[in-house]
């Protein structure tokens, strides 16, 4: 790990409960729900960690407890280093605060995560769904949320699938 | 299916000025049809007159659930998908992948398919320049630029094409190196490509740079600052263009760009006139790379010997009875990589284009996020363009180089 | 033109008219821009000067959909943009044609999931389909003589 690195990682280990990971020189550290918005505060004013490129969850279905993450990589325009942020959410009512008081590009992030995972962020001050219509039901990208794979028709399934199909005038 | 769901007033209260719940101003669509928003992008705009107050972007009409759809499907398949996304850029989708997985395994890459990849990856900058210039000036009127630019990107395609198959959704760069070596006329046309390029770049410079209709139309349009840039995260062109030299070529370096000199030209205004002259010095910095590349190009394989994550060559299957065994499990089941998440990140014409990619130790992947440099340049639109005419916004928003199906995926 | 009996011409007398009337049809027909995804890219290359649609009377790509014939479907077409493509459909006046360019329009391509109709004609008669990701141009060029031809040899009783 370089200096400048392990310089921010022990100062975030000294003053929040943290746990560091690192794997194929990806530095990662698990936070608490809680602490994240005062944890990237102290990264871009004292560490100099002043940008945000990458904000995204992932679901680990049928694990519940925690079901999804959500993984910060922060990134500084001096020392040229990236550092990642971890955060467990519940799977029942998933609720997380919002970073866009630190970082402006998390407003539109954080919609895509609303809109894609279901995850609410506390604080947004414009939580409305991004890449699907309005109306829509269900957030896509969770596991439990199927496919919605069209059956390939072939020879041996072809009459069973023309007789689902429905038929009119368009 | 559905209607069309509209927005109204009281959903967008948040975001209009009071002014327009009152109608003393006037919200206006311009709506994802359009034939100069690039793609399907629609704009809501409130305009005072001429001028615009607010302007709010509405994206999703390209949503096509790449990132669920390559849950579904082994790694190798999964590749063909991304050249999908930012389609003007193809081949930098399938290098960044190929660079997360060869980081998440630990392949080595071999220095001939190194220098084959950088030599590929600016053909496609300078094409995606191309197509930027002719647009942008096709949306200002200068209908000639459109024609002359897609002269040249035919012979960037044609290079495409005798190396691939494909002219544009190659699937060429693979994991652990490239699908197969380049035929023999490859670094003759290659260097046809470096003759006759700055010329060309010149004759394009006489048509826009002086031009006082040109000058006019985006001189002092659509300004942003350093400081702003970074709080929206916008890199890239736009950034460069603000001030801030930062290229990922030069910071964080991948495939060997250490090795070659080059410069990242900056400008200081920040606006629509601005941009253009650094993307124009970006396709001279990119003849610059392809001359250095194609002089030291090293001969050797273009393909790691790793069997378990990478095909046999066809040739030993019929005597080996191992590569046999391997191609079969490559082909049934797909390779396993170690569980963990990496991420790693290039430079795209746009900005930083970077994957996420999380593996549960299982041959499909569990988790890949694309982070693209279009969502930041589309959700700062609404601070470009306050003030400036409704005709500005044309300006502006070819002028940031959208491409819809990065920023939709 | 109502003028139709029991095969849908009258011989001989409506022969020149359909001819005449199909010619003009085809030799200025206008195609909106619809370029949604990577086809679009293509088209607009068949557009350039390499492989030149000007040939066909067709370089004005007109943006208002109720002004031209031909609409090309150029790209995949999500949930989102789907009752947009209908609407602009229903706004073109008759006579109108259709081409689903690509493997997306024409039934999906690559991407067999939620978000992605699986081929424009679930909402849209299409007269023409192209196969290709993305279709070379003379692909589209090709596409294009097809819908030439299927205007040629269309009768009085088609007309609508």
């Amino acid at each position: 790990m370089n200096e400048t690195l392990q310089a921010a990682v022990t100062g975030i280990t000294n003053r929040f409960k943290v746990q560091t990971a690192e794997f194929r020189g990806d530095v990662t550290l698990l936070v608490s729900n809680d602490k994240v918005v005062e944890i990237c505060t102290v990264l871009r004013d004292e560490f100099g960690f002043d940008s945000l490129p990458l904000e995204t969850a992932v679901d680990y279905y049928p694990k519940t407890s925690p079901r999804f993450h959500v993984v910060y990589g922060l990134y500084s325009l001096k020392t040229h280093q990236y550092l990642y942020l971890r955060a467990p959410v519940e799977g029942e009512h998933p609720h997380i605060s919002t970073v866009e008081s630190v970082f402006k590009s998390a407003n539109w992030r954080e919609r895509e995560i609303f809109d894609l995972f279901g995850i609410i962020f506390d604080g947004h001050s414009d939580l409305r769904r991004l890449e699907m219509p309005p109306g829509w039901e269900g957030h896509p990208l969770r596991k439990d949320y199927p496919l919605g794979y069209e059956e390939v028709e072939f020879t041996f399934n072809f009459d069973e699938i023309e007789l689902r199909k429905p038929k009119g005038e368009l | 299916m559905r209607e069309i769901q509209e927005f109204s007033l009281d959903d967008l209260k948040h975001l209009l000025s009071p002014r327009a719940l009152t109608g003393e101003t006037v919200v206006l669509n311009m709506g994802p049809q359009h034939p100069s928003t690039h793609g399907v992008l629609r704009v809501i705009l409130e305009l005072d007159g001429e001028i615009i107050v607010n302007a709010i972007p509405d994206i999703g009409f390209l949503h096509t659930g790449i990132e669920k759809n390559m849950e579904a499907k082994t790694y190798a398949k999964a590749e063909v998908m991304t050249d999908r996304m930012d389609y003007i850029f193809t081949i930098g989708n399938n290098l960044v992948y190929c660079l997360a997985l060869e980081k998440l395994i630990g392949l080595p890459v071999p220095p001939r398919a190194d220098s084959i990849r950088v030599i590929l990856t600016e053909l496609q900058r300078i094409q995606s320049h191309l197509i930027w210039i002719g647009t942008s000036a096709l949306d200002l009127g200068a209908m000639s630029v459109f024609l002359y630019s897609m002269r040249e990107r035919e012979m960037i395609l044609d290079i495409f094409e005798l190396v691939s198959g494909q002219r544009m959704m190659t699937t060429y760069v693979r994991p652990g190196g490239l699908w197969r070596d380049v035929p023999a006329q490859f670094n003759e046309l290659v260097q046809q490509v470096i003759d006759i390029m700055p010329r060309r770049i010149d004759e394009y410079e006489s048509l826009l740079t002086k031009n006082t209709l040109f000058l006019e139309r985006t001189k002092g349009i659509g300004a942003i600052d350093v400081p702003t840039c970074l709080q929206w995260n916008i890199s890239g062109p736009t950034l460069r263009a603000a001030g801030l030299a930062q290229d990922l070529r030069k910071t964080n370096p991948y495939c060997g760009f250490e090795q070659y000199d080059f410069e990242v030209p900056t400008q200081t205004k920040g606006d629509v006139y601005s941009r253009y002259l650094v993307r124009v010095a970006e396709m001279r910095e990119s003849v610059k790379i392809l001359q250095q590349a194609l002089d030291k190009m090293p001969f050797g394989p273009t393909l790691t010997y790793n069997p378990k994550f990478i095909p046999p060559p066809r040739s030993e299957i019929g005597v080996s009875m191992e590569s046999l065994i391997h191609h079969f499990k490559l082909w049934t089941e797909g390779y396993l990589p170690p569980a963990g998440a990496v991420y790693s990140s290039i430079e795209s014409p746009r900005g930083e284009l970077g994957v996420f990619l999380e593996s549960d130790g299982g041959p499909n992947p569990y988790r890949v996020h694309y982070r693209t440099p279009s969502i930041p340049l589309i959700s700062a639109l609404g601070i470009l363009s306050k003030g400036h005419f409704v005709a500005d916004m044309v300006a502006i928003i070819s002028s940031v180089d959208l491409v819809l199906g990065d920023a939709d995926r | 033109m109502g003028i139709d009996r029991k095969n849908g011409s009258m011989g001989i007398l409506t022969t020149t008219v359909e001819g005449l009337m199909n010619w003009s049809r085809t030799n200025s027909m206008w195609p909106m821009s619809f370029g949604l995804a990577c086809c679009a890219i293509e088209m607009m290359a068949t557009e350039a000067s390499h492989y030149d649609m000007s040939r066909f009377g067709m370089e004005l790509m007109r943006a208002s959909p109720r002004q031209s014939d031909l609409m090309i479907v150029a790209g995949r077409v999500s949930q989102k943009m789907a009752p947009v493509v209908r609407n602009l459909y229903d706004q073109m006046p008759d006579p109108k044609w259709v081409i689903a360019l690509g493997d997306c329009a024409a039934c999906g391509g690559v991407f067999n999931n939620y978000a992605i109709l699986q081929g424009v004609d679930e909402i849209i008669p299409v007269d023409v389909y192209i196969a290709g990701c993305p279709p070379r141009p003379e692909g589209l060029l090709n596409g294009i003589m097809l819908v030439y031809e299927k205007v040629r040899g269309e009768k009085v009783s088609d007309w609508k």
